[in-house]
């Protein structure tokens, strides 16, 4: 991304603003609330977030709320179908001159993994496929939190959750939602985190300047429903990237291009140790075989990864 | 003003289209297709303007349409039955928005088993969404009742969307002749809709449907739309009677037809009452003094003109073309919960038919009117009664009976 007109620089570069107001019910240390806030300065306040059920939800309860734009919360399944009926009423209105263009707002969805890699997918899809100028973030972590994290669409595999909480941990493997929206050939995608707040803020100032459907998608280290220390948050996700298990990437001009490749990439049981979900693994047995099938899993995404 | 032939889809696209809506959002699903397709031919034809969007679903076409009113345009959409259903979240949902719309249902009875023709669960599920009701019985109610639905659903004592009901294929596919207002009327009737604080707007930041902590707040709001729903009795008489004075159609929230003197009444809603209002010229040519009550309004429910109409009468038939599973007609409970404790109230006789379309004869309204009668002389109610005649029972049997010979030839075979 080194070729790209960026105000992002260094860490000093970075807004201080800190637009998104404090005091909400998350919880200490909450990876995805890291992200928000890290989006939002970079977004700023002519925004209207619409929202999914999930955790955030809480953000807004009456009669407060820690943004300085608006919000419209919708349900768990249609978000994106919000987004569609707001920016379809805010073109209207700029359309007919009813409305000053300093008026018009960014319309942003915001939703939990459980919303976009199951129930609101459909709608997701919808929306990209006509075209929707929006930007939807994803605070991705791996589970139903806000109902005390059972497994969700994006749950990794032997992760245990509320429903998976016996044995192995989870059988399934995460679904890949950066590739999904991949395939519709959006204007724009990219995987993020908290603990990166650089190449975070570069692309989401890089979706601010292309029109269309756009995801930021970001892993959000959850202490609550991973299982550990919330001090660890940043930790973790730095180790999220150093590992591989989360790869740093966009789509951008039909091209998918990695913002970062770790070298050398840390062993993945570093990130996996660290959190109460993945305990089985090594307690009160090390599970050598599964430890290293997870490890040949991220070997084998970056011998060959998607460029 | 011309005077044309429309079905009753026609109907509810030329409402659509005077009120000059600027946003609808769409899904296909007969018997309603018809709606969105002349209103697609209209805008992209250049006839109207607005923008009409077809979303992957109804869930999400509710979803869309109350976001766009949230920010402050004219709405309006159509579905039926399972999309209706399909979107139930999100109707009770956006009903609690506060947001002003029209969404009219074409009705058809409910999957399973799955058919196309009409009966009145499906709009009946939408009862205690927030939605307010009109239920029409001709094509010309249909139209006029859109332009109405606009009025009332953006009168700053309500601000809540409306549910406008027509009858699949009885009204969806049947030609009427239908007078279609000019523009410029419509435009005095309706004006352009001012949001006023409805909006999202960079100057003016707002948090719509934000979550609430405990019963206080949200008995609060939940009172707060039940009391806009009422405001809404009389905000319709006014709109009503406007609307009659400027274009000579009378819709009052309950029409009485022939019920002044009547002993019996007849009480249904929708295109069938068309049939009992038949059934009623009949009776009164037979001499019998009877007569017919047509609540249009179900949202809110016209509770004291039922009262003022039914007291003193000696009889009702509650004719119900829906069937709450295990309890039986809605409306007949609803007549009666409001009848309840009102010296002289008339005695209520529940009849539930027309499921899925089925026809309710002449002879069948004779023979409902005949049932009262002897009821009120005695005194006492008989069991709801689900219309169906020996014949229809036989041709089942037959079917039945036809399917199992195949099949056991078949297993010979
Ligand atoms: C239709 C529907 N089904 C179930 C729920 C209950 N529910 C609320 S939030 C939630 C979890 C959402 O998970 P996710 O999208 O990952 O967000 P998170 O809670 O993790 O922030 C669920 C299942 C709901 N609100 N609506
Ligand atoms: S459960 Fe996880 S995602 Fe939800 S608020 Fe707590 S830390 Fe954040
Ligand atoms: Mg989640």
């Amino acid at each position: 991304m080194s070729d790209v007109e960026t105000r992002f620089h260094r860490f000093k570069d970075l807004p201080s603003t800190q637009l998104l107001g404090t005091g909400t019910p998350m919880c200490a240390g909450c990876g995805g609330l890291q992200a928000l806030h890290e989006i939002y300065d970079v977004l700023g306040e002519k925004t209207v977030f619409v929202n999914a059920a999930g955790c955030m939800t809480l953000l807004s309860v009456y009669p407060f709320t820690p943004f300085r734009g608006s919000w419209l919360y919708t349900a768990m399944a249609s978000a994106p179908a919000g987004a569609q009926g707001v920016r379809d009423a805010l073109d209207i209105l700029l359309e007919q001159e009813r409305m000053p263009p300093e008026e018009d707002l960014r319309v942003v969805v915001l939703t939990g993994d459980g919303a976009a890699y199951g129930m609101g997918l459909s709608a997701t899809s919808g929306a990209i496929e006509r075209g929707l100028d929006f930007l939807y973030i994803v605070y991705d972590n791996e589970g139903y939190g806000n109902t005390g994290q059972q497994y969700s669409g994006a749950t990794p595999h032997a992760a245990r959750t509320a429903t998976s909480r016996m044995g192995g941990g989870f059988r399934g493997d995460k679904k890949d939602l950066f590739d999904i929206w991949v395939a519709h050939r959006p204007a724009y995608a990219a995987t993020v985190i908290g603990a990166e707040p650089l190449d975070l803020a570069r692309k989401v100032e890089r979706a601010m300047a292309i029109k269309g459907p756009k995801l930021i998608l970001a892993l959000a280290p959850c202490p609550t429903g991973w299982d550990f220390d919330p001090k660890l948050t940043v930790d973790i996700g730095r180790l999220a990237v150093r590992t591989g298990i989360w790869p740093l990437k966009e789509y951008v001009d039909g091209r998918v291009v990695h913002s970062k490749t770790p070298h050398p990439r840390k062993p993945v049981k570093e990130y996996l140790s660290l959190q109460g979900r993945f305990a089985h693994l090594f307690e009160p047995q090390r599970n050598a075989a599964e430890l290293t099938r997870m490890q040949a899993k991220v070997d084998e995404y970056w011998a060959d990864p998607a460029t | 003003m011309s005077r044309v032939l429309l079905t009753g889809n026609g109907a509810a696209a030329w409402g659509a289209r005077l009120a000059r809506v600027d946003y609808v959002p769409a899904f296909p699903i007969t018997p309603q297709t018809e709606i969105i397709e002349s209103l697609a031919s209209w805008i992209d034809g250049g006839e109207m303007r607005g923008r009409l969007v077809t979303l992957e679903s109804e869930h999400s076409m509710l979803t869309a349409a109350g976001a766009a009113a949230a920010t402050g345009v004219r709405v309006f959409s159509a579905t039926s039955s399972q999309g209706l259903l399909y979107a139930m979240e999100m109707l009770y949902t956006v009903a609690g928005w506060r947001t002003p719309f029209v969404l009219v249902n074409v009705s058809r009875g409910l999957s399973a088993p799955i058919t196309l023709e009409p009966d009145h669960n499906d709009v009946l599920a939408a009862r205690d969404s927030g939605f307010l009701q009109i239920h029409c019985a001709d094509c010309q109610e249909v139209l006029d009742s859109v332009l109405i639905a606009y009025r009332l659903a953006e009168d700053s004592r309500v601000r809540q969307p409306v549910l406008v009901n027509l009858d699949g294929f009885y009204l969806s596919f049947t030609r009427e002749p239908v007078t279609v207002p000019g523009p410029d009327e419509v435009d005095d009737f309706l004006p352009a809709f001012d949001a006023e604080s409805i909006a999202f707007r960079a100057s003016a930041p707002e948090s719509q449907a934000v979550a609430v902590l405990g019963g206080g707040p949200y008995s609060y709001f939940r009172y707060e739309t039940h009391l806009a729903l009422l405001n809404g009795l009389t905000v319709y008489d006014e709109v009503a009677a406007d609307f009659a004075e400027r274009f000579g159609r009378a819709h009052p929230a309950v029409e009485a037809y022939r019920c002044d003197d009547a002993e019996i009444v007849l009480l249904m809603m929708g295109s069938f009452a068309t049939k009992a209002r038949a059934a009623v010229d009949n009776l009164r040519d037979a001499g019998q003094r009877v007569g017919l009550l047509r609540p249009r309004l179900l949202r809110p429910f016209p509770a004291h003109s039922l009262v003022a109409q039914l007291v003193g009468k000696r009889g009702v038939a509650v004719i119900d073309q829906n069937i709450s599973m295990g309890k039986g007609g809605v409306l007949h409970a609803e007549v009666a919960s409001v009848l309840y404790g009102h010296k002289d109230a008339p005695l209520l006789v529940s009849f539930v038919g027309g499921l899925g379309g089925r026809d309710i004869s002449p002879e069948e309204f004779f023979e409902m009117v005949k049932v009262v009668a002897a009821a009120a002389q005695r005194g006492e109610a008989p069991p709801p009664r689900l219309l169906y005649t020996e014949d229809e029972l036989r041709e089942i049997r037959k079917l039945q009976t036809l399917a199992h010979v195949e099949r056991n030839s078949l297993g010979e075979g």
